[in-house]
Formats: C-alpha cells, structure tokens, sequence
C-alpha cells in the first residue's frame, strides 16, 4: 500500500507489543453496529494511473490563451526560482512553528515577509498572514469594532462583490451593521460617517479599476473617529501611494498578484497591516526577534495572547493556521524583483492597461466614465458580461469580468492587462471584442 | 552569560546592495505614471525592498531552509497535527491545474470543476454527510463556516434568540470556543470524567433549551474514543441542539465509521491531516464542511453542481450563510487532496487509519517503557497522552529532543493533563523510527538524572539555542529596522 511502510511482520511485531490480537481489535470502543461501513469510492490507482487520469481532466481546462481577466486575480510575471526557493521541501513539509530553535527558516522568512508588507503599504506591523484578501478584510471590520466598541461600518460598493459578501457573512454574525456608500462616476464619494461608526471600508484601485480619493476618504473617517481600512492590491502600491501615506489604519488585500498562481482562486493569502497603536487588536500569528541564550539574533512567534491557542473564546480571532507557504511565495517573490523589478512590472501592467483602453476607445468603445484606472478599468459591452466572457473564450481570449447590476452601468465588464500581456494579445482581444460586435450599440447606462 | 560574539544568520536585508537584483520581468519602456494616475496617486519613495543577486537570493534561502525541521527530514510526531508524510505526487498534480484563472468562463475550467465535484460527492461519502462546501480555508475556518450554518438553522425554526449556548469538552482544540465567540455563543466547557471522555452527567446536566450546539472531536485529543457518543447525540438532539464534528482527529477513524452515522450534524475536515496536504509551516490549510440534509439549504455559496452544459459554481442554495471566502476554495489543497483518495481508494484509508492507530499504540507502550506515564491507561486511537516522570517538565525534555535531531511531540495541550506530551506518530513511520523515538526519549531521562543542568540548557546542538522570549513579547521587534527607523512597534 502506497506511503504505509508495515510489512506483515512488522504489524504483528506492533500487535504482539501493544498486547492485542488484530488491529481491528484497537478498533472494539467504535460503536459496533457502524464500524466499516460500506462506502461507495472509486477504486484505487497507481501513481501512473492516477497521473493520466487527472491529465485527461486537466485537459479539459483551457488556461491557455491571452489573458485579460482581473476581479480579484490575475496573471503576473513569477521568475522560475520563486517556486523553487519558496517550494523547498524543508518549507512544504513543516508545521506551524512551535520550536523555535528548529524552525528558524520559516520564522526568519515570516520575519522578512511582514518587514516587506509593511514597505509596500507604509503601516507599521503587518501579521504573519490571513487566508486571503476577502477574510482578511472582514477580520479588518471586527478589528475596528474592538477597537472603537462601535458596531455600524460603512463600505463603498467599489470594494469586490465577494468580498463585501464575504464581510456580510462575518459581521451579521455578530449583529453589526453594514451600510454600504454607492459610487458616483464609478468612485466612492467622501460620506458623511456618523459618530457610531467603526470604520469606512474603501478599495484602492476599486473593482471596477478606477482610483478612490484615498486621502479625503479617510479623512472623513477620521474626522468622526472611524477608522479607515484600505483594501489594496499589493502590486499596484509598487506606483501608488501607500495607505501609510494618507493616513489608513489598516492595510488588507489579497496576496496573489505579488507571486502566486491564480490557481482557480487559491491558495493564495490575505495580509493585514495596521498602525502601532492597533497592535493589540491584530488577529493572527506574529513572528518577533529575539535573542538566544548565546546572544544570537532569534525569531519567535510573540504576543500569543492574543490568539485562540492562549484566550480560547476571548481571542481576536479563531484564526490558527494562516497561508504560511503562499506568503513565503510572495517573499522570495519580492526580494527576486526587488523594488526596481516590482516597479517595472507594475507600469508595464499599467501601461498596457492604458494600451487597451486606448486602442478600445478609437474603436469606438465605451469607458462607462473617464476615469483614472491602474490596470483594470470597465468597458460597457452589447450583451451581458457573462456571455460576452464566453464568446470571447470561444475566440480564444480569457476576458470580462461581468458587472454586476448593483453598478447600473447596464452591460459591462472589467478588462486587466498585465506586463504578461503582450500588443499582439492587445490586438486579439480589440479584434474579437469588434468581431463579436461588443462595442457598439450597446445599452447606454447611467454611471 | 550571553556570549554577544555569537555570529548572527543574516537577514535578507542585510544582504541587500543598491542595483543589484534577480528577476526582470517582460520589458517596457515606462508610461508617464503622473500623466496616467494622477500627481496626488504616484507613490513617493520605492518600498525598500532588498537588492540581490539571483545567486544570493537561493543561498539565503537555501540556508533558511536547512535552519527548518520538515516533516522530509525526520519524525515529526505532533499531536493532533498529523504530521504525516506529504506524497510528492501531489504536487505535480496541483501544478497540473495551477495557472486556471478563477473568472474564467465555466466551459474553459470542466476538467477542474468535474475533480472539484467529485471530491465534494467523495468527501461527503466518507463523512456519511449529505452535502459538501468546500469553501473554507482551513480548519477553524470550517469551524465558522459550520457553527454559522447551525446559527442559521435555529434562526430559521425562530429558537436562533433563545439558543446563545456552545458546549465544548475541556478538552477541546483552542480554535472551538475561539470560533463559537466568533459566531456570537457564549462557550460552556463540560468536564471530562477519569476515563478521558465526555463526563455524561455534568454534559446532561448543561444540555437545555439555550444550548445551540455541541462541539466534539472523536476520539477526542487525548486520544480516547468517546465510547458513549450515540447516547450523547441522542441526549444533544433531544434538548435540541445540533452536533459539531470537529474532524481534526477523522484520520483516525477513516473508513471505519463515519460522523453522521454516529449523529453528527455538521463535520469539518482539516485536509492538511487526514488527507495529507501539506502544512507548509503553517498553511495554508483547507477545511471543507459536510452537512446532513436538514442542513443543506444553509450551506456557503458557490457550490460545483452538474449542469446539462456541464459543471458549473452555482450560488443558488436558499438560506444560505453567504461567502466565507472569495472564489471557490483552496483549489491547489482540493486537488491534492482528490490525489490521494484515489491514490487508496476505501481500502487504502481504512489501513491508514488502522495503521495511525496500531503506530501510536505502540509508541505508547514503548514510551511507558522508556520510562514515561500515560494518565489515561488504555488502548488509545491515533494519538496518546503521556507524562514525563514527576519532577521533569516537558518543556524541557523537547528540547533536549531537538539535539537528538527529532521533533517533540505537542506540548501542554491538552490543558486538562499536568506537563502533557501529546504524541502523534501517524501511519506513515516505520517501527524502526518509532524505536529510534522511544529510546531518545528514553537517553534524555538518563541524561537528565546523571547531569542535573543538562536539561535545563537543552538544547545545545540546534542553529539557535532557546530563545528569550520574554523579551519579545515586551519589546516587539515586528520588522526589520533599516537604520533610520527604529523597526521596533511600542
């Protein structure tokens, strides 16, 4: 049996020892009228049965193709030694690290990742990771619920659908409420935020790809005592202004853009990165330095009692294991690019983002508002987004993320570029979108 | 007194040297960034990220990794984490799907969303569940997911205001209570009696109409199938409340008897045990949820139905609890996971789960030889309990492991049990290794009873030795001071 080593004497060697006669004997306690049931699985395959197998369904999958699809993920440039270095076996194979004196390497790397985090958004102390963009902005909510003792959050309707869902989900368990501020010229507009508040929720660029007026944005959280959680996508901070810069107090995001395949929507991992003075409230797992008993530098998972393992019901979050592997992804990641390699595939992204837009525009297209955009924008399209997507897949193109009703733009989709997109590819998409006759005689919509 | 002229490991940081670097992605000249974003929307100064070679960039983390322990190096028996070893075959068949984008057109993902399809119908059979998301992204996350579907059924019958009660053993896993407060509960802990189980009276006596659900892992952590649990879904259905699996510790009873025919309402699975998926020093996990069919209509959206065009995510579930996280799950760990089960098939995991437990009897018995106490003396499932001889702390001992080039066990949990050494060895070890385990164990006793300082300055051969970690905790060092600031966050 693959990966059990027991031969048959060896089990009865085990049997013999512990004093039993077979092993379904260490099995007496289970309730006997349920044990081994039958359960209806396929039969076992081999490691070359079972390869084939999952090519045959691998190749019904169609990743293939020019790729112009945002929403959440998209497709970056990651040199062959990232998944090398980061895929170590030492790194797959360890657990959470509870020895320290054995578990330097994830400890250091954790140490390195969460100094990089705090780089790009310009916050103080970034945790060691959260599942991924969207939990660790709902974690961000609770967060600020703790912290100000408000239990109302406001949330600009630019934030991801999934993710403002995703929010919904966590905060109505607690009874706190969500209002959510409409776009106006597809950014948010600066509200009114009430004293009851906890903290207005803004993402930067928004789902729709435009550009939020970050710096009033929080300044009107701030001007009521609310704090102002910047949901950003990691990349693009390598040519935005960092949430540190304008004042945020919490960073979030998702981790994917920064080194991680899209993989179908995961792994890859959230970040949080808060002020100083929200240290305490932070959930998750922290890595501090220290010294050795020698005097050596030394890194330690700190300030446990924030964490379930310690407070159990009392914790800032049930969060135990994080997205370790796919931050230590985006670490080496980070320091393979460094800042000049970052910041090159960042305005490439841009640049050919604003290629297609152009190239669209003098094909007649629609931008539903002339709006500044980092690499993502929206485009209104002939028919609904999600057919538009698949005629355009029929092409042999990867694009349109449909927009939801909720935006009433009428049809449209958002359309990403990245440095991975090249003007041939650009050409392919203007010449299906035109062929496919999607951008003209399209609904006119009211953004 | 600290010997300060002790080398330090250097950060990546500190290796760092203005122009260098490893990686450059696809040439562009660059745009006029202020023309494009705006003035206020250009970033100010580079993120100081470090400058080095490519060369540079594998030594470092080259020489990070072999300052690890992995599972790959040597025995790694941590209760209740399952260390057991990561099949490699699995990683090529995660890479064989890695680059499908998640906003794809569901025509252009079939062969994904079939595997995905088929592991919920998979898991929901070895689980004896009706329905499967396999949305959450790790265990606790599972956890959530399924107290609020429970939140959510009780609201639904109009009993969701009177029932604000979760009973966990006082022996839980830490993440039960933490999620049970994270849903809006209040936590009542029930005592375990002598035996290890759930004290059946004192759980009778806390069970009532506010009592929302009950959490339970079994067997439970220290090892123990809870013999009784037929009568307690009985005592737990009939007060009302419906019954949590926490499925951390399903590895040891895979194939022999599933949650829902012992009552169960609700199971999460932690991939990363039973089904092997790698920890990958702390995630990311994966923990999907099965639900009996009373439960279903609550469950998170999307899930992967079969359609007449094929398989599709569908959102279309009634009362559902919403998203739990974005997408459709740990697609790379689902994967992985589906390698396996039909890697062994029913046979297959029912020998694993035969052989998780025959390892850790065993190691039990050579434990107690080599000179260690088990508090609750009997025959155990996938893990056990012990103790070190009175006067010894288990902290110690650990460490004095370290320097045998081997793992310690999970220590001090459970809370319930004075100095405990939760040990397990998994179905993947050779008795030759669980030897090797036992009779380091059994050399650091003797050690420790020749030299009485020996213990106490464990360990002394490991790339740092024990660390001060008071020191941490009251002065945080959170990230890398780069010079000009003082890198510290108090």
């Amino acid at each position: 049996m693959p990966y059990l080593p027991h031969s048959e004497e060896d089990v009865r060697r085990a049997l013999e020892t512990i004093g039993v006669e077979s092993i379904d004997a260490l099995f007496d306690a289970l309730p006997a009228t349920l044990r081994n049931p039958d359960i209806d699985l396929p039969p076992a395959m081999d490691e070359t049965t079972l390869l084939a197998h999952l090519r045959s369904l691998a190749a019904r999958d169609r990743p293939a193709g020019p790729n112009f699809l945002g929403g959440g993920m998209r497709r970056h440039f990651i040199p062959s030694v990232t998944p090398h270095l980061a895929l170590q076996s030492e790194f797959v194979t360890a657990y959470t690290p509870y020895q320290p004196e054995v578990a330097q390497g994830i400890l250091q790397a954790t140490f390195e990742y969460q100094t990089m985090m705090s780089e790009l958004t310009g916050l103080a102390v970034s945790n060691a990771s959260m599942y991924d963009g969207a939990t660790a902005t709902a974690e961000a909510a609770l967060l600020a619920v703790r912290q100000t003792r408000r239990e109302r959050v406001l949330v600009s309707r630019g934030v991801h659908p999934e993710t403002r869902a995703i929010l919904a989900t966590y905060l109505e368990a607690l009874d706190i409420r969500i209002d959510t501020l409409d776009l106006e010229h597809l950014a948010t507009p600066v509200p009114t935020v009430d004293g009851d508040v906890a903290c207005v929720i803004v993402q930067q660029p928004n789902f729709l790809g435009s550009l939020e007026a970050m710096a009033a944005l929080t300044q009107a959280a701030h001007a009521s005592g609310a704090l102002l959680v910047a949901v950003v996508d990691p990349l693009g901070l390598a040519v935005l202004t960092p949430p540190g810069a304008y004042g945020a107090d919490i960073a979030v995001g998702d981790g994917q853009t920064i080194g991680n395949p899209t993989a179908f929507g995961g792994p890859s991992f959230g970040f949080m990165v808060v002020t100083d003075a929200l240290l305490r409230q932070l959930p998750g797992r922290l890595v501090g330095e220290t010294v050795d008993v020698d005097g050596r530098r030394a890194f330690v998972l700190t300030l446990q009692a924030r964490e379930q393992h310690i407070r159990r019901s009392k914790a800032r979050s049930n969060i135990c294991s994080n997205h370790q592997l796919t931050a230590l992804m985006a670490t080496v990641n980070l320091a393979a690019l460094g800042p000049q390699g970052l910041r090159e595939a960042a305005a490439a992204s841009l640049r050919q983002a604003h290629r297609l837009a152009d190239r669209l525009r003098s094909q007649g297209a629609d931008l539903a508002g002339d709006v500044r955009f980092f690499n993502e924008f929206t485009v209104r399209t002939r028919r609904p987004g999600s057919v538009v997507r698949s005629a355009l897949a029929a092409r042999g193109v990867h694009a349109g993320v449909p927009v939801g009703s909720e935006y009433r733009l009428g049809n449209a989709v958002v359309l990403a570029a990245t440095e991975l997109v090249s003007d041939e590819d650009i050409e392919q998409l203007v010449g299906a979108l035109t062929a496919e006759g999607e951008l003209e005689g399209r609904e006119v919509g009211h953004g | 007194m600290a010997d300060t002229s002790a080398p330090s490991f250097p950060t990546i940081f500190e290796r760092s040297r203005p122009g260098r670097r490893a990686a450059r992605p696809p040439h562009f000249d660059e745009p006029d960034l202020a023309a494009l974003l705006g003035e206020d929307q250009v970033r100010a100064a580079p993120p100081r990220l470090p400058e080095v070679s490519e060369l540079d960039l594998v030594r470092h983390f080259t020489q990070l990794a072999h300052r690890q322990f992995s599972i790959d190096g040597n025995v790694y028996p941590l209760g209740s984490c399952t260390m057991k070893y990561n099949p490699k075959v699995h990683e090529e068949a995660a890479r064989l799907f890695q680059d499908l984008h998640p906003q794809q057109a569901p025509e252009t993902a079939q062969g994904t969303l079939r595997l995905l399809y088929e592991l919920q119908r998979d898991l929901g059979a070895l689980t004896g569940m009706d329905a499967v998301s396999l949305q959450p992204a790790a265990g606790a996350h599972g956890e959530l997911t399924g107290i609020l579907m429970i939140r959510a059924y009780h609201r639904a019958r109009g009993e969701g205001k009177q029932r604000r009660v979760v009973l966990v053993p006082d022996g839980a896993h830490d993440t039960n209570p933490a999620t049970a407060a994270m849903a809006g509960y209040r936590v009542v802990e029930v005592p375990s009696d002598a035996t290890g189980e759930v004290d059946l009276d004192a759980f009778t006596r806390a069970l009532g109409p506010e009592v929302a659900a009950v959490m339970l892992t079994n067997p439970n952590t220290v090892g123990v199938f809870e013999t009784r649990i037929l009568e307690i879904a009985r005592r737990a259905h009939e007060a009302g409340a419906q019954l949590y699996y926490d499925g951390a510790n399903l590895n040891a009873i895979v194939g022999r008897v599933r949650p829902g025919d012992m009552g169960f309402d609700v199971v999460h699975l932690n991939l990363h045990k039973t089904f092997t998926t790698p920890h990958g020093g702390g995630g990311p996990g994966t923990g999907p949820v099965g639900v009996k069919a009373h439960l279903a209509e609550f469950l998170p959206v999307p899930l992967v139905v079969e359609a007449d065009q094929g398989y599709r995510l569908s959102e279309d579930v009634p009362k559902s609890i919403g998203r739990m996280r974005s997408f459709v799950g740990n697609v790379g760990n689902l994967i992985r996971a589906y390698a396996y089960i039909r890697t062994l098939g029913l046979e297959g995991l029912r020998r694993v789960s035969g052989h998780a437990v025959l390892n850790a009897n065993y190691l039990r018995v050579r434990m107690q030889q080599a000179g260690y106490t088990v508090p609750f003396d009997r025959l155990n499932m996938h893990e056990f309990v012990a103790q070190p001889p009175e006067g010894l702390h288990t902290l110690d001992i650990a460490k004095a492991l370290l320097d045998e080039g081997m793992h310690p066990m999970t220590v001090y949990f459970p809370l319930i049990v004075k100095e405990a050494m939760m040990v397990e060895p998994t179905e993947t070890e050779s008795l030759e290794t669980l030897d090797a385990y036992a009779e380091a164990l059994g050399r650091v006793l003797r050690r420790a009873a020749e030299d009485e300082g020996y213990l106490a300055g464990a360990p002394y051969h490991t790339p740092v030795r024990r660390l001060d970690e008071v020191r941490a905790a009251r002065r945080p060092v959170l990230r890398y001071a780069f010079g000009d600031d003082p890198g510290s966050a108090d």
